[in-house]
């Protein structure tokens, strides 16, 4: 059971990184990984229960945070140029 | 009772997997920046909701489940400000639907 959702998993990142690699724009590419992000969060948590050791869960927490980080900050660059820092 | 929460546990399984298998190929087709946000959201909601449900059946009350419904309370927040964020820079860059002309649009 937990395998089957694994390998649904694999498959729909996959799909995403077509997504990744053909994307028009920045957002497309910003969006998709966005959503790879969530898919590996899903994923750590899966192979977690597969192999029974469900501390995996705590990477599982920290990746959903440095993901949302990483992709504010990331349009925050490519928004204004500098992520805060004061201008000379 | 044991076979009746692993039966659950499937089906939450395979609504979750539908729901982001259909959210890639969404991903893939969708013409836009801004129909495509719908269906990163469809990932974000659907999918990680009917996972961590599954998860949460599996294992009974202990601090996994605590933990579990950390990561929901997290993506659940995080997700719409995501969207937001990106759909008002690429609206911020002049980036219009399929179809919209510039000025057109409110």
């Amino acid at each position: 059971m937990f395998l089957a959702a694994l390998i649904a998993c694999a498959f729909s990142g996959i799909l995403i990184l077509i997504r990744i690699i053909l994307g028009q724009t920045t957002f497309d590419r910003v969006l998709a990984v966005n959503s790879l992000g969530t898919i590996i969060v899903i994923g750590i948590a899966l192979h977690g229960f597969y192999t029974n050791r469900p501390e995996f869960l705590d990477i599982a927490i920290v990746y959903a945070l440095i993901n949302f980080i990483g992709t504010v900050a990331v349009l925050k660059l490519f928004s204004t140029g500098s992520l805060g820092e004061q201008r000379k | 009772m044991d076979l009746f929460i692993d039966i659950i546990t499937g089906l939450c399984f395979f609504i979750g997997s539908l729901s982001i298998i259909i959210g890639a190929c969404g991903l893939i087709k969708l013409p836009d920046v801004f129909s495509r946000i719908h269906a990163a959201g469809m990932i974000d909601t659907g999918g990680t909701a009917f996972f961590l449900l599954g998860m949460i059946l599996q294992t009974g009350w202990s601090l996994i489940t605590v933990k579990l419904i950390l990561i929901g309370v997290f993506v659940f927040f995080t997700s719409p400000v995501t969207s937001h964020v990106t759909a008002n820079l690429a609206r911020q860059k002049n980036l219009m639907p399929v179809g919209k002309k510039i000025g057109k649009l409110l």
